[in-house]
C-alpha cells in the first residue's frame, strides 16, 4: 500500500522525533492487530490517529507507554524508541516510561479520592514534590494548566468522582501532567463528553501542545481537523496514510482515506 | 404514504392490537404468578426464621431468671472456728505471711458452712423438725463456697446476721417452676418429699424470689452445682478463638486472594489452586477437626482443648471463604482504576494497595467477618480437638483448656438434668446468636461507612 510518511507539519523548523515506532507488530494471542507500522511522533506536535473501529489505532497508541503489557496474551514485535532509547530495553523501567509518557483514557477514570489527591498521586509516588508546599504548588499548577483550577479551587478535598464528566476528564489530564510527562497519549478523550465539555478539552489540547507531544485517538474527524498538526489514518491494523492534517482532509493520497473521511464507511 | 386501503389497513391494525392485548394479558399473568411465588417463598422463609427465634426466645428467656432463697444467715462463731485473719507483721518475710494466710484459708475450708444454711432454714421454722440434709438440699452446692468467700473478704462478719439471697438448687428451681410433673410418685421425683414441702412452704411465705441469673454470665460450667453453671468460660473461649481466626485467617486469606487475583500469572497451576480452594470451602467441617487434631495436637504438640488450637482449626475452615469473598470483592473493582494507576506510573503493588484494595475493602471486610462468624458457630471440628471436655474455669490465655459457646450448647443439650438445662441450652443459643448478630452488625456498619466515603 502506498504509505506517505513524515511530512513536516507547517510552521515547524527542523522537527525532532520524540518517539519512533519501527516496524511495530502487535498480537493478541494468534490474532495480529498491528501489522508492521513505522511512525514518528514529533516533538511538540499533536498527531491524531483516525480510522474505523477495530483498525488498531488504540492498540497502537497503548504501545507507546506499554499499557498493552497489562493485557493477557498481548505481544509486541518491532521497536519503539523514546528519545532514541528502546522502551522495551532491559534498563528501561516501565514505571519510568509511564512517568514520561502519560495517558488519558476514553472514559474519565479519576481515582475515588479527593480532587487534590488525584492530582497529587503521581508526584507523590514518584517523589517529585519537596514538601507539602511544593506539592500544593504542583497541584495548583497542574489544575490551572488543565483549566480546572477556577472551578475546583474551593473544593479541592471533595471527591473527584463528584465532578461532571467534562471536569473529570480535565482532572484526569491534570493528573497526567502533574508528573511533567514529555508525551501525552489520549485515547478518545472526548467520546464520553458533551459538545461544550469537548470544546474545553480541545482548547486544552491546543494549549498543552506548546509543551508536550500529544498523540490522540479520535472517532471525530472534525476533532482531528481542529486539534491536530498531523493525522494518521489506520485501516485493519495498517497505517494507510500520515500527513499534515489539512492535506489529509483536503487532498487524501489514498483512496481508503478518502472513502473514510468523506463518510463512505466508518 | 398511500392512504387508499384504509379499511383493510384498519382491520389489520385491529388484529395486531387484539393479538397484542392477548399476549399482554398472558405476560401480565405470568409476571403476577412469578411475583406471587416470590412473595410466598420470602414469607415462608420469614416465618421459619420467626418460628426459630420465637421458640428459642420462649425456651431460653426463662433461664435468665432463677429461683433464689432469701433468708437471714447468722455467721455463728460456734461454727466458724477460725483465728483472727492474719495481718502482715513488720519485718515479716512475705513467704511467712503467705504461709500464715494459707493456714487461715485452711481453717476456713474446714469450717462447716453448710451448717449455717441448716440453721438459717431451721430458724425460719423453729416449730418444725427440719433435718439438716433436707435444709441443705434447698441450696445449690456453690452457696457454701459463696458464704466462705464472703467471710474471707470480710472477717468482721463473725457474729453478725445478714439478710442474704442464695441460689436455690437446680432441682428446687425445676420443682417450683412446675417443670416437673408434681403428680409423679416419690421414686421418680428428684427431690425428697420433705424438701419439696419445704420449698413450697418457702415460696408460700415469700422467701423465694426469681432473680436475674448472673451465674449464667459470671461463672464457668459446673457439674457439682448445676444451678450456678454459667457460660463465661465458653464465652471467653469463643472470644479467644475469634481473635485467633481474625489474626490468622483474615490476613492470610486476604493476602492469598490479593496475590491470586492481582499478581499471579495465569497458568495451569494457578487454575488448579483455584479449583482446590473452591473445593476446600465445601469440605465437611469435621474433616478439618481431624486435620487439626493430627496437625496441631499430634505434630506440633499444642495442648488439647485449647482455644488456640480451636482457633487454628476454624481458621483453616474460614480461609477458603475469606479467599473467595476477597477475590469477588477485588474482581468488582473496575479495571479502569487499575489502568489509571498503572498509566500514572504506579507499580503493580502500588496500584493494588493505593487504589484497588481500598475500593474492595468494604466487600473484603464483610466477607471476612461473615466467614469468621460462620466458623465461630462450628461445633464438630471442636469436638475432635477436645473442646468438649468439661472445663470449670474461665481460660486465662488461649493456651488454657476451655470450652466454646457452640460446644457448651452441645454439652448442655445432653445434660442429665434435662428439665433444668433445657432452658439453659436455649439461653446459650441466645448468647451465641447475639454474638453472631453483633458481628454481622459490625460488618454492615463497616461496609456502610467505607462505602459512603467516596460515593
Amino acid at each position: 500500500m502506498n504509505t506517505t510518511q513524515n511530512t513536516q507539519p507547517a510552521g515547524l523548523q527542523a522537527p525532532r522525533a520524540k518517539m519512533q515506532a519501527q516496524d511495530v507488530r502487535v498480537f493478541y494471542g494468534e490474532h495480529q492487530a498491528i501489522k508492521g507500522i513505522d511512525l514518528e511522533l514529533m516533538e511538540n506536535e499533536v498527531i491524531a490517529f483516525i480510522g474505523p473501529s477495530g483498525c488498531g489505532k488504540s492498540t497502537f497508541l497503548r504501545s507507546f507507554n506499554r499499557m498493552n503489557d497489562t493485557i493477557e496474551g498481548c505481544r509486541l514485535e518491532g521497536r519503539i524508541l523514546l528519545d532514541g532509547e528502546d522502551i522495551h530495553a532491559a534498563d528501561m523501567d516501565v514505571v519510568m516510561l509511564r512517568a514520561r509518557v502519560g495517558m488519558v483514557f476514553q472514559k474519565p477514570n479519576p481515582f475515588p479520592k479527593s480532587i487534590y489527591d488525584n492530582v497529587a498521586y503521581g508526584p507523590r509516588i514518584h517523589g517529585l514534590a519537596r514538601g507539602r508546599g511544593d506539592l500544593d504548588d504542583r497541584v495548583e499548577d497542574s489544575l490551572r494548566r488543565a483549566g480546572l483550577w477556577d472551578e475546583v479551587k474551593d473544593r479541592l478535598h471533595a471527591p473527584g468522582t463528584g465532578l461532571s464528566g467534562g471536569q473529570q476528564q480535565r482532572l484526569c489530564i491534570a493528573r497526567a501532567i502533574a508528573v511533567s510527562p514529555e508525551v501525552i497519549l489520549m485515547d478518545e478523550p472526548c467520546s464520553a463528553l458533551d459538545p461544550i465539555a469537548t470544546a474545553k478539552v480541545e482548547e486544552l489540547i491546543a494549549e498543552l501542545s506548546q509543551q508536550y507531544t500529544i498523540a490522540i485517538v479520535t472517532h471525530s474527524m472534525q476533532q482531528a481537523a481542529r486539534v491536530s498538526d498531523r493525522t494518521a489514518y489506520f485501516h485493519l491494523g495498517e497505517l494507510i496514510e500520515v500527513n499534515a492534517t489539512d492535506k489529509v482532509f483536503t487532498h487524501p493520497q489514498n483512496a481508503l482515506t478518502e472513502a473514510y473521511i468523506t463518510g463512505r464507511f466508518g | 404514504m398511500n392512504k387508499q386501503p384504509l379499511s383493510s389497513g384498519l382491520s389489520e391494525r385491529d388484529m395486531v392490537r387484539s393479538r397484542l392485548a392477548k399476549t399482554l394479558r398472558r405476560r401480565h399473568a405470568r409476571e403476577r404468578r412469578f411475583r406471587l411465588a416470590g412473595v410466598v417463598s420470602v414469607g415462608l422463609a420469614l416465618a421459619c426464621v420467626l418460628l426459630l427465634f420465637g421458640s428459642i426466645l420462649q425456651r431460653g428467656l426463662p433461664a435468665f431468671w432463677q429461683s433464689s432463697i432469701q433468708l437471714p444467715i447468722y455467721f455463728d462463731p460456734e461454727i466458724i472456728r477460725v483465728d483472727a485473719a492474719p495481718q502482715p507483721l513488720p519485718d515479716e518475710p512475705p513467704v511467712e505471711f503467705q504461709r500464715r494466710q494459707l493456714e487461715w484459708q485452711g481453717q476456713l475450708a474446714r469450717s462447716n458452712w453448710q451448717r449455717l444454711l441448716t440453721l438459717g432454714v431451721q430458724q425460719l421454722y423453729p416449730e418444725q423438725q427440719i433435718q439438716p440434709r433436707h435444709a441443705q438440699a434447698l441450696f445449690t452446692r456453690a452457696v457454701q463456697h459463696q458464704l466462705r468467700e464472703m467471710f474471707a473478704a470480710d472477717p468482721g462478719l463473725l457474729g453478725q446476721t445478714l439478710e442474704l439471697s442464695l441460689l436455690a438448687d437446680a432441682n428446687v428451681d425445676v420443682w417450683l417452676r412446675g417443670k416437673i410433673d408434681r403428680s409423679l410418685p416419690d421414686a421418680q421425683q428428684q427431690l425428697a418429699a420433705p424438701v419439696r414441702a419445704l420449698a413450697d412452704q418457702l415460696q408460700a411465705d415469700g422467701h423465694i424470689k426469681l432473680k436475674f441469673a448472673s451465674a449464667l454470665f459470671g461463672n464457668a460450667d459446673s457439674r457439682s452445682s448445676p444451678a450456678s453453671a454459667g457460660l463465661l468460660g465458653a464465652f471467653v473461649g469463643s472470644l479467644y478463638m475469634l481473635a485467633v481466626v481474625l489474626l490468622v485467617a483474615v490476613p492470610v486469606g486476604v493476602g492469598a486472594a490479593i496475590y491470586l487475583e492481582e499478581f499471579a500469572p495465569k497458568s495451569r497451576w494457578i487454575d488448579l489452586i483455584e479449583v482446590n480452594i473452591n473445593n476446600l470451602a465445601a469440605v465437611p467441617s469435621i474433616v478439618f477437626g481431624l486435620l487439626g487434631a493430627a496437625l496441631f495436637i499430634n505434630w506440633f504438640r499444642l495442648p488439647m482443648s485449647a482455644p488456640l488450637v480451636g482457633g487454628l482449626v476454624l481458621s483453616l475452615m474460614a480461609l477458603p471463604t475469606v479467599i473467595i469473598a476477597t477475590r469477588a470483592a477485588l474482581q468488582a473493582v473496575p479495571g479502569t482504576i487499575r489502568q489509571a494507576a498503572l498509566a500514572m506510573g504506579a507499580s503493580r503493588t502500588q496500584a493494588v494497595f493505593h487504589h484497588v484494595l481500598p475500593l474492595a475493602l468494604p466487600g473484603v471486610l464483610t466477607g471476612a467477618i461473615l466467614a469468621v462468624a460462620q466458623s465461630l458457630g462450628e461445633t464438630a471440628p471442636l469436638l475432635l480437638i477436645g473442646m468438649n471436655a468439661f472445663v470449670a474455669n474461665v481460660p486465662a490465655s488461649p493456651l488454657d483448656q476451655s470450652s466454646a459457646l457452640s460446644v457448651q450448647i452441645f454439652l448442655w443439650q445432653g445434660h442429665e438434668l434435662r428439665n433444668f438445662f433445657e432452658a439453659r441450652t436455649a439461653a446459650a443459643i441466645i448468647v451465641l446468636l447475639s454474638l453472631m448478630i453483633s458481628l454481622n452488625a459490625v460488618a454492615i456498619y463497616l461496609r456502610k461507612r467505607l462505602e459512603n466515603k467516596w460515593s
